[in-house]
């Protein structure tokens, strides 16, 4: 069950959306959101529906990849869909019946638009290397460090973490394992029981994380980290014209979206 | 020549704990040597590396690195980048997901230009045989792998010393023998001070000089086969000898050499 986190993972390669600037590729997601969140009608959502569609194509990311991201988001998604299915007004697809033609086009939108979200978060984290996307973010967010904002801190936790999660992974399978050679039970039971048979998987991962965070609290002390003051990076993020395009077409993205949202369509 | 780093009759306790760690040790260290450190558990052989780059400062006593006081604040990143440390756990000292970006992080955290960074981090991965690697993700390398990438990471800060504290006890033999055997040719190619602490009698024979430590004092200090020569000493310490040392030993023999040929050849002139 733990070979299917997809989340922080990064599949290297050579294609344009690779090559664009960290930085651009997080605003381009930002553009993307936010013109997702416009589309109204079948004509908007099929737009962004070929928008991500194409993106995929061009950055080499296979729809089998966004789907299994998508695997952890399964409920959530039926779920949505579920509550617009049965709890939306009009005129019923049967008499008598609960469901509506509006709550089937309504609940088809929905989950076209929580994909659609799912899907360009993960084109981005896919096509950027963690370090990468939180050297973008860490530059993007550089202003707010005049209002005294920990920037540089919140983005070297998160890239911590990124690193971390394979790490740990690898540590609770073991435990699991450990715990299961000597008779632990995590598959049957009640919820419940399920829940608590995790405990003692819980508490050694708990234990050693604190351990590790100590010890790589020196290792980084002794490598001269000493915060973000006067730190240079080896890979310099570099603004070429190929990220203006990108943004340009991101605007006009936003802009299209919000003119068919004035026809309804 | 002026010894590298020098200890003078350090103590230490730490501030919570009743009992010292380090109690009084002299010990200087020469540029360009290998000094291995060998002790068991809880003999403060980690305690006494630590000391060296500045991680823990003596409470009462001097370490001087290059002349440099370590308690001396302003001096703390002069210290830290003459004295390169890599520890036990290989996993917990990598820091980035990238191979070459997590060697590039000491140089970063120095103000090296860009350009610079890229020369150090490729010498520095080459020097460790992982230039093939380098963009490889660590977690999926193997111990010994990750280990000289650790070394690796060090290396890019161009320290003086390199301290490596216990960097072989997660490894299985092979990973082993990789890091050594790494950590060797740097002393002798490149000139580099290494500092080995271990609890392997065999990672030490290799050594120029051989510091035996035992409940926060030194207890022997001299070329390995003199130190291993002191049988009872190793044996009360609950250290092993390497086995042609106790072939020696138990027939009486000098036990001056730490070499199979040699220690054949004393065995047969015995018997003739």
């Amino acid at each position: 069950m733990l070979k299917d986190v997809t989340l922080g993972q990064y599949f290297p390669g050579n294609t344009v959306v690779h090559r664009l600037d960290p930085r651009t590729k997080i605003l381009l997601l930002i553009f993307f959101i936010v013109a997702l969140f416009a589309a109204k009608g079948w004509v908007g959502y099929g737009v962004m529906l070929l928008v991500t569609a194409g993106s995929m194509a061009i950055s080499h990311i296979s729809p089998k990849n966004i789907f299994k991201g998508l695997k952890p988001m399964i409920f959530i998604i039926v779920f949505t869909a579920a509550l617009n299915l049965f709890y939306t007004d009009g005129t019923p697809v049967l008499p008598g019946w609960p469901i509506t033609w509006e709550g089937v086009a309504r609940s088809v939108q929905m989950v076209l638009r929580i994909v659609l979200l799912i899907a360009g978060t993960f084109l981005l984290t896919y096509t950027t290397s963690p370090m990468a996307l939180t050297d973008g973010m860490e530059r993007l967010l550089g202003p707010l460090k005049k209002i005294g904002l920990p920037i540089h801190e919140i983005t070297m936790m998160m890239s911590m973490a990124l690193r971390f999660i394979p790490t740990l992974i690898e540590e609770t399978d073991k435990i699991m394992s450990a715990q299961k050679a000597r008779g632990a039970d995590f598959e049957n039971g009640s919820l419940l029981q399920r829940a608590k048979a995790l405990l003692p998987i819980l508490v050694p991962l708990f234990v050693s994380s604190f351990r590790r965070a100590d010890e790589l609290a020196v290792a980084m002390e002794s490598r001269c980290y000493h915060g973000g003051g006067g730190r240079t990076r080896m890979k310099q993020l570099h603004f070429a014209p190929r990220d203006l395009w990108a943004l340009l077409l991101g605007a006009m993205l936003i802009a299209g979206m919000f003119v068919l949202r004035r026809f309804g369509l | 020549m002026d010894p590298i780093i020098r200890f003078e009759n350090v103590h230490f306790t730490y501030p919570e704990g009743e009992e010292e760690i380090l109690r009084g040790v002299d010990l200087q260290i020469e540029k360009g040597s290998f000094v291995a450190v060998l002790g068991h558990n809880g003999s403060g052989k980690s305690t006494l590396a630590k000391h060296m780059n500045a991680i823990l400062l003596p409470s009462s006593g001097k370490v001087l690195v290059r002349g440099m006081d370590t308690a001396d604040e302003a001096k703390l990143l002069d210290i830290r980048r003459s004295v390169g440390m890599v520890f036990q756990n290989p996993d917990n000292q990598i820091v980035a997901n990238v191979v070459e970006d997590d060697v590039a992080f000491a140089p970063e955290n120095l103000g090296v230009p860009s350009a610079e960074i890229r020369q150090r981090v490729d010498a520095a991965l080459r020097q460790v045989g992982m230039y093939d690697f380098r963009m490889h993700a660590p977690h999926l390398l193997s111990g010994g792998q990750k280990q000289r990438v650790a070394i690796a990471g060090v290396l890019a800060m161009e320290p003086e010393v390199l301290v490596l504290d216990e960097p072989t006890a997660m490894l299985d033999p092979q990973g082993r023998g990789e890091v050594i055997q790494t950590v060797t040719r740097l002393c002798r190619e490149k000139g580099m001070t290494v500092v080995l602490i271990t609890h392997h009698m065999e990672e030490c024979i290799g050594a120029d000089r051989l510091v035996v430590m035992s409940n926060g004092a030194i207890v022997a200090d001299g070329s390995p086969a003199e130190v291993f020569s002191q049988v009872e000493l190793m044996e009360r310490e609950g250290l092993d000898v390497p086995e042609t040392t106790r072939v020696l030993h138990e027939l009486g023999l000098p036990t001056e050499t730490l070499d199979a040929e040699s220690c054949a050849r004393l065995i047969a002139e015995k018997l003739r």
